[in-house]
């Protein structure tokens, strides 16, 4: 009897599992095992520990943002708690280009990897974006919205014909898919996602921390070195949310959300807005790296009681 | 958290080391260390050298600009801190020796306190040896070392400890000093079949465990350190070898 019961369970447990949601996704060409990533700047400074995200259940991973030099970002300090968040000002430190070959290479066996770059105009995204896809990189992603980064990041990106010329010549040179990442501090975000849709960009991802500052009274000047710097966290959800709808009634191609998530109903907010697939920074502090597999078992766990077979059942639902 | 807490007392350690104790209301564990911001200089990792209910404290050894710059502070001056970061030791393993080398010496303080433990102190030379009346007043034995034979036991932290551990059992060691006495104190721990507790440092930006600007292969020393055991230690590459610049470049230490 002992043995049949057993073997009972055992005929069973298969029909469970291809009930049950699946967290495929896929983001234009690029086919990822799970909607979630690691955010640009978060624990994706070497190699091992992009591995550890991806092993602690991203569907990618997404690198600093790495420039043609070596830089050592903002002075100390370039980061503080906020309620409900963090304001930083790193200001994209990062080894160069050069250097960043022995990260890549560690980090590439473990799963998708999405390079992000930084640079002042076509011709350096250009260059760094070949680099990337010779190291093995799935899909680029231009930093077009760090808001602390002079000359860089936002500067060049909240201009639409820059941010044109800027994709373009990017997806000339090289051939996996190019991402655009784009600021909230900006009242044109649907044109400048025009733009990315129309020199031929492949995703969108959005959105970048919200320009801050931050004052200490007793001390009379503002804490960052920097002295402004990023909102990043759990506040910024509602904005990330809105931002990712807007786009989605702008342009076609598939959207990347990014902004507060900490739980499964954060990440299904971006999706039901229109993304395909999210990404998450602060909550790896807040939560800790296991935000990803926490999010991976709730999510799925709502879209069986829901009935969504698929990510891509939800992608856009909260649209009209 | 952030606190903009007030300075309290100014303590002096030695001639290049001073303690600044401050009301702090935090729940803070031995080992934990705070972010501390100078204003127009720097914002600087600084291990809680003391935890006496809301009286909780820094020693800081002026090297730096930023640590001259705190060293001017006085009693009732203002320091703007976050944390407590890290996780801490584990005062629950058995039998400990606690050895502080030089200005780690403050970092391993709490845990004397909390335990009374044996320690060792290590220090260059007998002026620079640093809080030994809060040792003495804690510790089960206190032993001295010096590089230059001046005070107490004539040779480094690891030759002490190993004289020690002949003469008596221990279950787990701790240690907080420079990188290159606790690969050797990691090395002898592994010889002798002790488990050891090691806070390590390196270049820190946000203390909170999402940068990963502090990472020893995949271990973020502000938050899944700053302590290791002697096992995750046996992992960790870098340990002993290498550390990265503010860029993230790796620079070898030999």
């Amino acid at each position: 009897m002992r043995r049949s019961a057993e073997f009972a369970i055992f005929i069973v447990a298969p029909s469970i599992i291809s009930d049950m949601a699946s967290l495929k996704t896929r983001v234009g060409t690029l086919d990822l095992e799970r909607p979630g990533m690691v955010a640009s700047g978060i624990m994706d400074e070497t190699g091992p520990s992009l591995v550890r995200m991806m092993e602690c259940g991203c569907g990618a991973v997404v690198t600093k943002s790495i420039g043609l030099q070596p830089n050592q970002g903002h002075a100390n300090p370039c980061f503080t708690e906020v309620d409900g968040g963090y304001v930083n000002a790193m200001g994209l430190p990062n080894p160069g280009i050069e250097e960043f070959a022995s990260e890549m290479e560690v980090a590439v066996r473990a799963g998708p990897v999405i390079g992000s770059i930084y640079g002042a105009g076509p011709g350096d995204f250009s260059e760094l974006a070949g680099r990337m896809e010779d190291y093995g990189a799935s899909a680029v992603e231009l930093n077009l919205s760090c808001p602390h980064a002079k000359g860089f990041g936002m500067e060049v990106g909240t201009d639409p014909a820059m941010v044109g010329s800027i994709v373009s010549a990017v997806k000339s040179a090289v051939s996996i898919p190019v991402w655009a990442k784009l600021t909230p501090n900006t009242h044109i975000l649907q044109d400048i996602g025009r733009a990315v849709q129309d020199a031929g960009g492949d995703a969108i991802v959005a959105i970048n921390t919200l320009k801050a500052m931050v004052i200490e009274p007793e001390f009379a000047r503002p804490l960052l070195s920097n002295r402004f710097g990023g909102l990043s966290g759990k506040c910024l959800l509602p904005v990330g949310v809105r931002a990712i709808y807007d786009l989605r009634t702008a342009v076609d191609i598939p959207l990347v959300g990014v902004g507060g998530i900490e739980t499964w109903r954060d990440a299904a907010q971006y999706i039901m807005a229109g993304a395909s697939a999210f990404q998450i920074g602060s909550a790896v502090g807040t939560i800790g790296p296991e935000v990803f597999s926490l999010i991976n078992d709730d999510l799925s766990a709502f879209m069986d009681e829901y009935g969504y077979g698929h990510i891509s059942d939800m992608v856009g639902v909260a649209h009209d | 958290m952030t606190d903009v807490v007030r300075i309290v007392d100014v303590v002096d350690e030695c001639y290049d080391t001073k303690t600044f104790v401050f009301e702090w209301g935090a729940e803070v564990r031995p080992g934990q260390f705070v972010m501390v911001w100078v204003p127009g200089v720097d914002e600087i990792p600084m291990s809680v050298s003391g935890i006496d209910g809301n009286r909780k404290s820094i020693t800081v050894k002026a090297i730096g600009e930023a640590t001259r710059a705190i060293h001017q502070l006085k009693a009732g001056d203002h320091l703007r801190i976050r944390g407590p970061f890290g996780n801490g030791f584990d005062l629950g393993c058995g039998e400990m020796l606690i050895i502080g080398g030089g200005v780690g010496t403050a970092a391993i303080m709490p845990a004397v306190k909390a335990t009374g433990a044996d320690t060792i102190i290590a220090a260059r030379s007998d002026r620079d040896v640093i809080m030994e009346s809060v040792a003495s007043g804690s510790a089960g034995s206190l032993w001295i070392a010096t590089d230059d034979g001046s005070r107490g036991f004539h040779g480094n932290a690891v030759q002490l400890m190993r004289e020690r551990i002949a003469e008596k059992h221990y279950d787990c060691v701790l240690a907080c000093g420079p990188e290159v006495m606790l690969w050797f104190t990691y090395k002898a721990c592994e010889e002798l079949g002790v488990d050891c507790q090691l806070s390590l440092e390196r270049y820190m930006k946000c203390g909170a465990g999402v940068c990963g600007c502090c990472v020893m292969d995949d271990s973020r020393v502000c938050r899944d350190g700053p302590v290791f055991t002697r096992d995750q230690l046996s992992k960790l590459t870098e340990f002993g070898k290498s550390k990265r610049d503010a860029c993230g470049r790796v620079v070898s230490f030999r």
